[in-house]
């Protein structure tokens, strides 16, 4: 989970206003992309460009992950070739790519979207389909 | 091995009946520890084993008959044909065939129990959020909408996204919604009986290999069966030959029927391999140039070579479906439900999927139910106590009456009582549901029904039902046995169910 204690506390002390859902951006193919449309809903919360970024370096990671290359096939062929025992020892690539996303998630959460009173939820916890975004009641932002 | 399913089955009522309420209430179940793996709770129609190591499909049969094909005839080939084998030719024939026995083993155990690429379904606010668009999109009225799709283009190629009613998401391209499994999958090319699986876009490759290489040891098998049977008929006549290793007979036939199934089911695998074209594709003719001159594939890499490599030796994504983490029971829904019925209802749905096996009993049981709610009706404003079910001669004593604590509040369905109440109703009886007509005795409480008899049995007589009604008012319960209600699930087979009961009852209370 990407939450660190202090998420944590925020969620349990504010209230869920609104979730807005990233949707995937499938005009690549099925490689895992999301769309980086702003919603509107966040217009009052967060900088457009800054939102943007977070999505577009997250289909970077994702395009990484799924990237064919030599790197990728040696990894396979060294699988098939060992009856995927080696995957008893060492994660796949795809893995290690999820493993940095969670953390880049976690960091942008820390550092940009809680103080915002935003959650930004990992996508692979909703199946790669959506990025959830957790809008929460901010009574203390006096605008 | 049914344990699986029934263990989860047991262990949702266990569950269900502990978090239940605050009430004391004898249950001859001991208490478990609520913290149920995801498994436990899958929507799909799938099994389980190995605490959710292993997933497969729910017929397993011809699965079975499959590792027994395979088992036997190479038992038979390495008792019976490889010692002759080894000591005439060499002893390299037993081990190749050793080895080709192994990796066809491997990969169809690797292909059957492996998750296919499922896609987990919508979570309710995914969901909600979703219908609120179409509907924004559609500008709903009162009738059916249409088949809801969306379009992309991709690479050139516009396709067509289709939207899943039972996993209520938008399938990516090339997913499909396998209908022996009620589920989504990703990159979806056939629902395979012989592995007892899908055959998705994270087994596709072990698939692969396992024809493959079933195709090499069925023609290595029967091409050294022959070759024994020949060497034999050379020193001691062919019918003695035939008497001597009478398993050679039936490790040809096997092989001989086999080999051309096999073989052409590897052909055309790699025929759809080197073009990038999933079965399914391929049989509906998707990007056949017959459709028109721009049709083509727009997954295909370009060239042959490529799109083996992406298929075979391409990075394998891990499962989307998280079968071994625990459930997280404080999963907030804090959020006003935008469509309250669409947010329960997948809940429902999802409990509802769970042990469809007893829908026969849950369909008797709504019976029972939808038999009490005319009298509800009827007599709202006396107590009312119903003691016999339809199915008891099909006539209710004299005096049937339910206690009612005063006409129930109608709570709206949208009501945001927390999630976790829901799937206190069983999980295969979720589907208990009283026909709320007009809403005047509406039994989605928060207080979980107690009844554990009803699984199995009728309500006799004897088990007088608790009033139903009292329960939105927050009154505990002592009574053990309560007529199960539950939240109205607009599956179609309620309202079949429910057109039949008025009739039964009609005929009953005269």
């Amino acid at each position: 989970m990407a939450e660190t204690h202090s998420l944590q506390d925020m969620r349990q002390q504010a209230a869920v206003a609104a979730k807005v859902f990233i949707q995937r951006d499938y005009t690549k193919g099925t490689v895992c992309q999301f769309q980086t449309k702003f919603p509107s809903e966040l217009e009052t919360r967060i900088d457009k460009q800054q939102f943007e970024e977070t999505v577009q370096t997250l289909n970077n990671l994702y395009a990484e992950a799924e990237k064919l290359g030599s790197q990728s096939y040696v990894e396979g062929c060294l699988a098939c070739l060992t009856a995927y025992t080696i995957f008893l020892c060492m994660e796949t690539h795809y893995e290690k790519v999820l493993k940095k996303i969670a953390k880049y998630i976690q960091e942008q959460n820390d550092k940009i979207y809680a103080p915002r009173g935003l959650l930004l939820t990992d996508p692979i916890e909703r199946g790669l389909r959506v990025i959830e975004v957790t809008i929460f009641e901010d009574r203390s932002l006096t605008r | 091995m049914h344990l699986g399913v029934s263990e989860s089955m047991r262990e949702c009522e266990y569950s269900q009946i502990s978090t239940r309420s605050s009430t004391p209430m004898e249950t001859p179940y001991k208490k478990r520890t609520p913290k149920m793996r995801k498994w436990e709770s899958f929507p799909g129609r799938n099994k389980f084993y190995c605490n959710g190591r292993i997933m497969m499909a729910k017929q397993t049969g011809v699965f079975y008959l499959t590792l027994v094909l395979i088992l036997v005839t190479c038992g038979l080939f390495f008792t019976f044909d490889c010692p002759f084998l080894a000591l005439e030719l060499t002893p390299v024939i037993p081990v190749i065939g050793g080895v080709l026995f192994l990796f066809v083993l491997g990969t169809l155990l690797r292909t059957s129990f492996s998750d296919p690429g499922v896609l987990p379904r919508a979570t309710p606010d995914e969901a909600a959020d979703l219908e609120r668009q179409i509907d924004v999109a559609n500008g709903s009225t009162g009738y059916r909408p249409p088949p809801r799709t969306k379009e992309v283009v991709i690479n050139g190629q516009t396709v067509k996204l289709k939207y899943c009613f039972t996993c209520k998401i938008f399938r990516p391209p090339r997913a499909s919604h396998c209908s022996l499994c009620d589920n989504c999958v990703e990159r979806f090319d056939h629902h395979c009986p012989w592995v007892g699986n899908c055959v998705g876009r994270r087994n596709y490759r072990f698939f692969y290999m396992f024809i493959l290489s079933l195709s090499f040891l069925t023609i290595f098998i029967f091409a050294f069966v022959i070759t024994h049977v020949i060497l034999r008929s050379h020193r001691s006549g062919f019918l003695n030959a035939l008497k001597d290793s009478p398993a050679s007979v039936l490790e040809v036939v096997v092989c001989f029927f086999s080999v051309w199934s096999i073989v052409g089911l590897s052909g055309f695998h790699t025929y759809l391999i080197s073009s990038n074209q999933t079965t399914n594709e391929d049989i509906k003719g998707s990007w056949s140039s017959k459709r028109g001159k721009d049709n083509y594939n727009p997954y295909s890499h370009g060239n042959i070579f490529t799109n083996c490599c992406a298929a075979l030796c391409g990075p394998l994504p891990p499962s989307l479906i998280d079968r071994r983490g625990f459930i997280q029971s404080d999963t907030p829904q804090l959020a006003p439900p935008t469509n309250g019925i669409t947010m329960y209802g997948a809940t429902q749905s999802q409990q509802s999927h769970m042990c469809d096996q007893d829908q026969c009993i849950q369909s008797t049981k709504f019976v029972l139910q939808a038999a009490a709610t005319p009298l509800l009706q009827q007599q709202s404003s006396q107590p009312v106590i119903l003691t016999a079910s339809p199915e008891n001669g099909g006539s209710l004593p004299g005096r049937t009456s339910l206690t009612l604590g005063g006409p129930c509040t109608s709570l709206p369905l949208g009501q945001p009582t927390p999630p976790t109440s829901t799937p206190s109703l069983s999980c295969h009886e979720a589907t208990d549901m009283l026909p709320i007509h007009g809403h005047s005795h509406t039994h989605n409480h928060s207080h979980p029904h107690q009844e554990p008899v009803a699984h199995h049995h009728f309500l006799t007589p004897e088990e007088v039902p608790s009033p139903p009604g009292m329960l939105p008012c927050g009154s505990p319960l002592g009574h053990s046995h309560t007529m199960q209600a539950g939240f109205y699930n607009p599956a179609s087979q309620d309202s079949l169910h429910e057109d039949s009961v008025r009739g039964l009852v009609k005929l009953s209370s005269v």
